[in-house]
């Protein structure tokens, strides 16, 4: 188990009224990018802006490699914390030039080294020989960079990015993404940052929390969020997917519209007992002998495959998602089954 | 539990003292423009009687008649120049357009007591008109007086219209192509356009330059002197400076004040709801073309009032400057400009201090007393200058006593004015006289400043003293120059309440150009007046090329 460099131990935000962040909890290592998900007002932000000192705490405790850096009653001022920021609109100082914005933060050496210094980090973010250029008169992709090479500078313990892609082409989100994950792994830099974007969010995090006003529903892995959701609102947030009915009939069946379906329960659960199960669009596929058939409701052509949504005979809508290379038209009849390893059913 | 202390001592939720200062400064400088008004009506709990009943029967009726006179007068004038070529210019195209457009704002450079003279004195006895007069005429020709109520209000109005032309021509150009359409398929023709949609359309904006057309009317003071014309101001003045009497001046002011009161109030009402004109998108309208000889002969009356309330005057002055220049432009000259500058500058600087105070704390504080403070500190633009005095001079007057009492029950002997009549005096009224006038570039550049920007700074590890300097300051100092310019430029056409509170010896060029056209000696007078119009000019321009920009729809 590698150090804990960040925790987070039930913190609460307050504006005024409204309990923006409500008990949230998560530990964060050393070297490790975390990310959290979650709809526009869930609260992310806040928590950002909570562990970087900018809003007070209402409870809990944050603390940053074993020191408590804020308290309800508490708190290391923003600019003692060593926590760099990112910030959703860069804030570059208008009036330095990428240079000048690189080495605000860096105080140790002669202004000789200290220009060195930014000078490499913009080198390092790719923006070598732009130095002099002031931010009016760099692209957004370029000011989001040197937001990055500003924040890493000082060579701080932890980075928090908020939204830092939400502002770009979506084309450029992807490889810019990409750089920066690469960079900060390279410079052993943890990192947090938030976002609505669950593409997003599994391309960089190493561990994922989905938010939900005020409240960290989960924190895991991508790939146990997605296989293993925690909650109702989790499994239908990340990724695609629908939640069927049913009712458990023997110990790994569950009874749906789809009839019967047979894959690992884990937890259990008494026979009789009325489920929503949890089916993803390759959970579903179509079969000439499948147990039902399902109305193409809509459809999206995705290249490769194509995404139907299908209404069964009771109404029940389904995903199914199939090579586009089979075609079927709204209104379309296809027989269907469902096969799923891991069975994932919330109860009522 | 080590950790906890730890952190306690440097914590985040420690009394801000730096924001309880900035608070308690914003609420000192809202009362600082608050007492000297409330001292103006005290006055009025202790009436003197005796002078207030020869006032009454010697001077008020004249005061009200011209005052009123005035006020009717300059608001026709000004409302028919400055719509009637505001439309011109925004909405018609015509020969010289383009150049008539900027030079009909170039009067707002002359401040109006330097216009009164010129006309005076160039229409003088020994003027060159009535010498041209006499040479073609003989003795039989007319001879010319430039006094009454017609004359100041033409003068005025030719001083005051381009605030209502500035104000109407942006409203005109904000009108969409649409509405101007709209009213041409629904039958009206250009005239019915103008004034059935494009002058109720613009009546908020035109209202609001029609106000500050006659604020400036009722704060007058240099032009009605030089034309020898009664009103509240010069009877303010006689009062204190022919009868030495405080209580009677101050008396008087309280009623200027009650009829600038009654003026914003009917401000509001004719504004009404409208406060706010929105800037049509999309493509502008095109211009109604006024060919040939229509074309030429709107040419020719824009331009005759820009000779008239511009060109000509100017004319006349450098000519004098001229004449004069080998004998005035010598050491006094240079000292009455460095004080002017001296005085200027530093009024500039307490002023933008104070400016920055105030929207500094109207960021950062939403309460009662706060928002109190601030909207006070709007108000003092509205004083006229002569109010102000008084007032500044009542409160010193009071400290003044209360100081002397002390040292004379100590056993000292009476040691006179201490506050009154010191420089500190002419520096409160400067400050709560233009607060408002700093306070608009401070406040949009402060507000161009992003929350996100000073926390990247924080997070970078910089705050207090290094934050402002590295942060603050040079982000902030565009508006702040700007703001400093203004004031500084302000003060330095300033005149009556620099008149009645400058200390022994501080005269400024506004000062020098009273008292040398309170004898008459026009020539003299020119060239402190024209280094007060070259003062006046950046403020145009600036003015100018804003609205080239926004006429381009940037």
């Amino acid at each position: 188990m590698s150090e804990v460099l960040l925790e987070l131990d039930d913190i609460a935000c307050r504006y005024d009224a409204l309990l923006a962040v409500d008990g949230v909890s998560l530990t964060l290592a050393r070297g490790e990018i975390g990310c959290l998900l979650g709809p526009s007002g869930c609260g992310k932000t806040t928590v950002l802006r909570a562990i970087a000192g900018f809003e007070p705490l209402e409870r809990g405790i944050v603390s940053l490699a074993g020191e408590a850096i804020a308290t309800p009653s508490a708190g290391l001022p923003p600019d003692r914390r060593g926590v760099g920021m990112v910030f959703q609109d860069y804030a570059l100082f208008p009036h330095l030039s990428a240079e000048g914005n690189v080495a605000f933060g860096l105080r140790d050496g002669s202004r000789r080294e200290r220009r060195r210094a930014a000078s490499e980090l913009l080198d390092l973010v790719g923006l070598g020989g732009l130095g002099d250029r002031y931010p009016h008169e760099l692209s957004g992709g370029q000011q989001q960079r040197v937001a990055l090479a500003r924040a890493i500078a000082p060579r701080p313990r932890l980075v928090l990015l908020d939204e830092p892609f939400s502002n770009l082409d979506v084309d450029l989100r992807e490889r810019l993404g990409l750089d920066v994950r690469g960079l900060l792994k390279a410079q052993e830099i943890a990192a947090l940052f938030v976002t609505h974007d669950q593409h997003e969010a599994f391309l960089l995090g190493d561990r994922i929390g989905v938010m939900r006003q005020g409240r960290l529903l989960q924190w895991d892995t991508a790939f146990v969020l997605y296989h293993q959701p925690g909650d109702r609102f989790v499994a239908d947030f990340v990724g695609q997917g629908r939640l069927v009915p049913g009712r458990i009939s023997g110990p790994g069946v569950i009874d749906t519209p789809l009839g019967p379906i047979r894959g690992h329960l884990p937890g259990g659960g008494a026979a009789g007992c009325a489920v929503d199960l949890l089916l993803r669009p390759d959970d579903v596929l179509p079969d000439p002998a499948g147990p039902v058939e399902g109305v193409v409701a809509a459809r999206a052509f995705k290249g490769a495959e194509t995404l139907y949504t299908l209404r069964l005979p009771d109404g029940t809508e389904v995903l199914c998602e199939v090579p586009s290379r089979l075609d079927y038209a709204v209104g379309a009849r296809l027989r269907i089954r469902a096969e799923i390893e891991h069975l994932i059913a919330f109860r009522h | 539990m080590r950790r906890g202390t730890a952190i306690a001592r440097t914590g985040t939720r420690r009394p801000p003292l730096a924001g309880r200062i900035l608070r308690s400064a914003a609420l000192g400088l809202g009362a600082t423009v608050a007492i000297p008004l409330g001292v103006l009506f005290s006055v009025w709990a202790t009436p003197q009687t005796e002078v207030w009943a020869h006032l009454a029967v010697t001077v008020l009726p004249t005061l009200a008649r011209n005052t009123l006179a005035l006020l009717a007068g300059v608001a026709a004038g000004t409302a028919i120049l400055g719509c009637g070529l505001a439309w011109l210019t925004a909405r018609c195209e015509f020969p010289g357009r383009r150049w008539l457009d900027v030079a009909l704002m170039l009067p707002l450079a002359l401040p109006a007591y330097v216009l009164a003279f010129v006309v005076q004195g160039a229409l003088d006895a020994s003027g060159p008109l009535q010498l041209a007069l006499r040479q073609a005429f003989g003795p039989a020709a007319p001879s010319l007086e430039v006094r009454g109520t017609a004359w100041v209000v033409v003068i005025l109005s030719l001083a005051f219209y381009p605030y209502v032309y500035l104000l109407a021509r942006q409203a005109f150009l904000g009108l969409g192509r649409g509405t101007l359409e709209a009213a041409r398929l629904l039958g009206l023709g250009p005239w019915g356009t103008f004034f059935r949609v494009a002058l109720p359309a613009a009546r908020p904006a035109i209202v609001a330059g029609l106000s500050l057309a006659l604020m400036e009317t009722l704060a007058d003071f240099g032009a009605v002197s030089v034309l020898g014309y009664d009103t509240f101001t010069t009877a303010i003045y006689k009062a204190w400076f022919g009868l030495f009497n405080l209580a009677a001046a101050a008396q008087l002011a309280s009623l200027l004040l009650l009829v600038v009161a009654l003026a914003l109030l009917a401000e509001r009402r004719l504004r009404g709801r409208a406060r706010f004109h929105e800037t049509a998108r999309g493509a502008p309208p095109p211009r109604l073309a006024l060919a040939g000889a229509l074309g030429w002969l709107v040419a020719g009356l824009a331009s005759t009032v820009v000779a008239v309330a511009f060109a000509l005057p100017v004319l006349q002055l450098l000519t004098w400057v001229l004449a004069t220049a080998s004998v005035e432009l010598d050491s006094r000259y240079l000292d009455l400009l460095w004080h002017t500058l001296l005085l200027g500058g530093s009024a500039a600087f307490v002023t933008v201090s104070g400016a920055l105070i105030v929207s500094l704390a109207r960021r950062q504080f939403a309460d009662l007393p706060t928002r109190a403070a601030v909207g006070l500190s709007a108000l003092g633009y509205a004083l006229p200058g002569s109010v102000l005095a008084v007032g500044v001079m009542m409160c010193f007057a009071a400290v003044d006593n209360g100081l002397n009492a002390l040292w004379q029950s100590a056993g000292g002997q009476r040691l006179g004015p201490v506050l009154g009549g010191s420089i500190a005096a002419l520096l409160l009224a400067y400050l709560v006289r233009f607060l408002a006038v700093a306070a608009g570039p401070t406040g949009s550049a402060l507000e161009r400043l992003r929350p996100s920007t000073i926390e990247a700074a924080r997070s970078l590890g910089t705050r207090g003293g290094d934050l402002a300097r590295r942060v603050y300051l040079p982000l902030l100092r565009p508006g702040l120059l700007t703001a400093a310019l203004l004031v500084l430029i302000e003060v330095m056409k300033e005149m009556p309440a620099t008149l009645l509170l400058r200390p022994f010896g501080w005269d400024t060029l506004a000062v020098r150009v009273f008292e040398f056209t309170s004898e008459g000696d026009w020539r003299r007078a020119a060239l402190p007046a024209v280094t007060l119009v070259l003062a006046g000019l950046p403020p145009v321009a600036w003015l100018a090329r804003r609205s080239a920009l926004q006429a381009h729809g940037d």
